[in-house]
């Protein structure tokens, strides 16, 4: 492939790809037709066309028996095949439809293969360009309209219509503004603040430390989420989107407290948030012996003995923990809020 | 029969209106070729026809509103439990509306056969050169429905604001607050503030049900006038050339087949419908951000980027102020975008790389082009790996394995299994392309051990027909991209020359040990060694009888 050989190369653009040489075997031509059995045998013939319409009117049946389903099945009664249900209307109902449609299938690609002339034809082909001639037709075409219309000539217009078409853009961005309100402060805080109660978030009842064993892990929520159920349930599932926490129990010889969280615990009792700092999903499952917490969406894994830091998976940073007290009825409280944005990370977050 | 120029009463009174013969003339017996690999897009099709008729019906029951409100249907383990309205209205189609659920589990299957097809259509498309020009755009344009239709998907599957789906969204929600500057302002306008908020399901709907269908069936128009203008590929074989195309016309024959099939892919979504439960969204219950289930998946077509993203190790930068999360921004938002962009622009790729600028209307197999063929099947490779890391839990626990030493192999596998795909597809097709040049020139083996008078053995080859012969040869004798000399003629350095040397290189990578066809020269040349040493032969009684005594003996 030595270099002086080769054509220039533009030339080689044109022509390389396919090279010119003898095609070893000519093209035969397309084979001959061979005649079914449906051709030659008219009793074949026939036999199709009994099965073809025996489909389209088994099909017929099949409709109609849809529609009796529909009244007669009541909407509640179920089949049971050995381990397996379901529901009878659905079922009746859908196997009669679908079982119709698939047989009006079926008898329409039977006939088609079997009774109808199966010789291939040829059609010619052409390529997509236009021809010469077109194309100085609508060249032509265009060059007149332009010089018609002035658009290459008078510049200003072209330019002034130029920039209105662009500014319009703007409204269609500008427009959807209200879509929503700027995200501001609101991904920094959520609804704990000093002395709310850290409650169980099925049952709201407050917890005090006593109520934990060690091993034990509650699912919880701050006490001023509940109320919000009633005023506003929006208001409600965004906070609890962000406010969910688990606490936990654990040995406190088994716990490597983080410098400056001394003492957030009460006896071995932790609390961080429950939302992933992944994704976001709310962490689910405790292994209790190794203090490791999974989130079941993408199994991040969190040590709550040791500060929540991640020992597994997809997620970079440790779940926030909660500073605990214990307030004057001996409740479960918040120190403060959490002390960093709790949920998945985003970019100004710092 | 004598020929009728003018139209029966009816028919008349629409042409005179609308110039039906015109328009008829040309297409009532246009040609479609026929083989199975051609009804991939058809599936699709038919699909979506599928899901618009069935959609429309669950319009007419469900509510897309998040309001709140207390279930009091007929599903008793939800009674009066607090839910969206999008929520309690999806359960009253399930048990109180006849027929609603059987039309919402056909919906889903129709919603995932519909990507499924979509995308083996593709795959067809890529691994036969359908690509090529003149189709570019339509390749285009299909993949645009197949980015749309995964996007509708996923929103449908949001609407009815279940505990699963709701987990679906929070993880969206969460990429797309790892992007860079925009990430909390795009998810406060998507989402009307702060998540879940209660816009999303009314604005998800207006584009689930009106928005990307609406632009999908432009884009399906479009699509089908193409096939319909570029006439549809054809695999070689004899009378089948690129100025032609062979096969039945479109009435009767492909009347009756193509609409059959529709009825037969309607006929057993329905049947699936029926039969195989989809979606239970009554067993997960309503959206609530503290729960999630174990062992939560997507629907299939999002589990490569479920699993893009839970293979890849949490690490995230800190520094002036900001986050990078580089555990979100690289498998989520730069990896995936930049994988499907390559894909859509692979027959622009392929076209600079091998400087083919030629129409293409015979289809190549996939040994034809080796390297095009192991490039797919590391796409496959990688999709694969992806896919699978989607669902790296459900491995672990149903084989009892450790999440994560799964996860570790997913996280080499996605990179090495690629090129290990690709090598071993590209020798393999090199293989076949061997095996096809054999076939030609020594002819189909017999299995028939012949002794010779001087006692070597050989075994009796017989020669295949004109017509696999001509199939196996119809194929383009390709060279690299070559790049010409460094000046012309009068000195002048040739343009672009930096850039061309590595066209010229990844050309020659391209096309590197692909066995050519045989010239009509070497093929007479072994075929006159073949009959001096005996080698091919018509299978006569003599050597059947030599066949029936060899295999007595073993």
């Amino acid at each position: 492939m030595s270099e002086e050989k080769n054509l220039p190369a533009v030339k080689a653009e044109e022509a390389h790809g396919a090279v010119e040489v003898a095609e070893p075997i000519p093209d035969p031509g397309l084979e001959p037709h061979e005649p079914r059995i449906t051709d030659i045998d008219p009793k074949a013939a026939d036999r199709v066309e009994r099965q073809v319409s025996t489909m389209f009117g088994l099909a017929t049946v099949l409709v109609l028996g849809s529609c009796v389903a529909y009244f007669a099945i009541p909407r509640d009664s179920t089949l049971v095949f050995g381990p397996l249900s379901g529901n009878a209307n659905n079922m009746v109902m859908g196997l009669c439809i679908g079982l119709a449609l698939f047989l009006i299938g079926a008898g329409a690609i039977q006939w088609a293969k079997k009774l109808m002339v199966d010789e291939e034809i040829s059609e010619e082909r052409h390529a997509a360009h236009s021809s010469p001639e077109q194309i100085a037709e609508i060249t032509e075409a265009f060059k007149q309209g332009t010089a018609e219309s002035g658009f290459g000539r008078r510049k200003m217009i072209r330019n002034s219509l130029i920039g209105a078409m662009g500014a319009l853009g703007l409204p269609a961005i500008v427009f959807l503004r209200d879509l929503g309100p700027l995200p501001g402060r609101s991904l920094y805080n959520t609804i704990w603040a000093k002395g709310i109660r850290v409650v169980n978030d099925v049952t709201d009842r407050p917890i005090k430390p006593s109520d934990l064993v060690v091993g034990q892990l509650v699912n919880a929520a701050p006490a001023n989420l509940a109320p919000l159920q009633e005023e506003n349930p929006t208001e409600y599932q965004n906070a609890k989107a962000k406010a969910s926490v688990i606490v936990v129990r654990i040995k406190p010889s088994e716990i490597r407290t983080k410098p400056g969280r001394e003492n957030w615990g009460i006896d071995g009792i932790l609390c961080y948030s429950k939302i992933c700092t992944h994704v976001g999903c709310p962490i689910s499952l405790y292994e209790q012996t190794t203090h490791h917490v999974l989130c079941p969406c993408h199994q991040s894994t969190f040590d709550l003995s040791d500060s929540a830091k991640v020992v597994f998976g997809p997620a970079a940073r440790p779940l926030p923990q909660l500073p605990l007290a214990v307030d004057s009825e001996g409740y479960l409280v918040a120190q403060s809020g959490f002390t960093e944005p709790v949920g998945p990370s985003f970019f100004e977050r710092g | 029969m004598s020929t009728s120029t003018e139209f029966p009463g009816p028919v008349k009174w629409v042409d005179d209106r609308l110039g039906i013969a015109k328009i008829g003339k040309k297409n009532l017996r246009k040609v479609f070729p026929d083989h199975w690999s051609f009804m991939l897009g058809e599936i699709a099709l038919y699909s979506f026809i599928i899901l618009i008729l069935t959609g429309t019906f669950l319009t007419f029951w469900f509510k897309p509103s998040m309001t709140e409100v207390e279930y009091q249907g007929s599903y008793s383990l939800l009674k009066g439990l607090h839910m969206s309205e999008a929520y309690a209205s999806t359960l009253d189609i399930t048990f109180d509306v006849r027929g609603g659920l059987l039309v919402r589990q056909i919906h889903h299957w129709a919603a995932v056969l519909f990507i499924a097809a979509m995308m083996v259509h593709l795959l067809r498309m890529f691994f036969t050169g359908a690509f090529r020009k003149p189709r570019e755009l339509n390749w285009l344009i299909g993949f645009g429905m197949l980015f749309l239709g995964i996007i509708e998907g996923f929103l449908g599957y949001g609407l009815p604001d279940d505990l699963l789906s709701g987990t679906g969204l929070r993880i969206t929600n969460g990429m797309i607050q790892a992007s860079p500057v925009i990430g909390t302002y795009l998810n406060f306008f998507i989402f009307g503030g702060e998540f879940p908020g209660d816009d999303f399901v009314s604005r998800f709907f207006i584009v689930h049900v009106l928005l990307i269908p609406g632009i999908i069936l432009g884009l399906v128009t479009a699509h089908l006038f193409l096939v319909v203008y570029h006439k549809h590929t054809q695999y070689a074989g004899p009378g089948r050339t690129q100025k032609n195309v062979v096969g039945y016309p479109l009435f009767p024959v492909y009347t009756a087949k193509a609409g059959g099939f529709f009825f037969v892919v309607f006929g057993i979504t329905a049947l699936m419908g029926a039969l195989m439960q989809i979606n239970p969204v009554w067993l997960y219950g309503p959206y609530n951000p503290a729960e999630v289930t174990a062992g939560a998946q997507p629907d299939w077509y999002m589990g490569w980027l479920e699993g893009s993203v839970r293979i890849f190790p949490g690490f995230e930068s800190h520094f002036w102020g900001i986050t990078l999360s580089w555990n979100l921004l690289i498998p989520a938002l730069i990896v995936p975008p930049l994988f499907v962009t390559v894909v859509a622009l692979y027959p622009f790729i392929e076209g600079w790389i091998t400087g083919d600028k030629r129409e293409h209307h015979l289809l190549d197999r996939p040994r034809d082009q080796p390297t095009r063929t192991g490039i797919g099947v590391a796409f496959i490779t990688f999709y694969a790996m992806l896919w699978i890391g989607g669902g790296n839990d459900l491995i672990a626990t149903h084989f009892h394995l450790s999440l994560n030493n799964v996860t570790w192999f997913l996280r080499f596998a996605v990179i090495l299994g690629p090129i290990l795909g690709f090598w071993i597809a590209r020798r393999w097709a090199i293989s076949l392309q061997r095996a096809d040049r054999d076939r030609l020139l020594h002819g189909l083996e017999t299995g028939v051990i012949v002794r010779g008078p001087e006692g070597k053995y050989t075994e009796k080859h017989q020669p295949i027909s004109t017509y696999e012969a001509y199939s196996i040869t119809a194929r383009d004798r390709q060279v690299p991209f070559e790049i010409g000399p460094e000046t012309d003629d009068n000195g002048v350095r040739a343009p672009r020359r930096a850039l061309n040397k590595v066209r010229a290189r990844l050309s020659r990578f391209y096309f590197a040990d692909a066995i050519q066809k045989p010239t009509a020269q070497e093929l007479e040349e072994a075929h006159e060694h073949a009959h001096d040493s005996d080698e091919i032969h018509e299978l006569t009684e003599d050597t059947e009888t030599y066949r029936e005594v060899t295999s007595d003996r073993s």
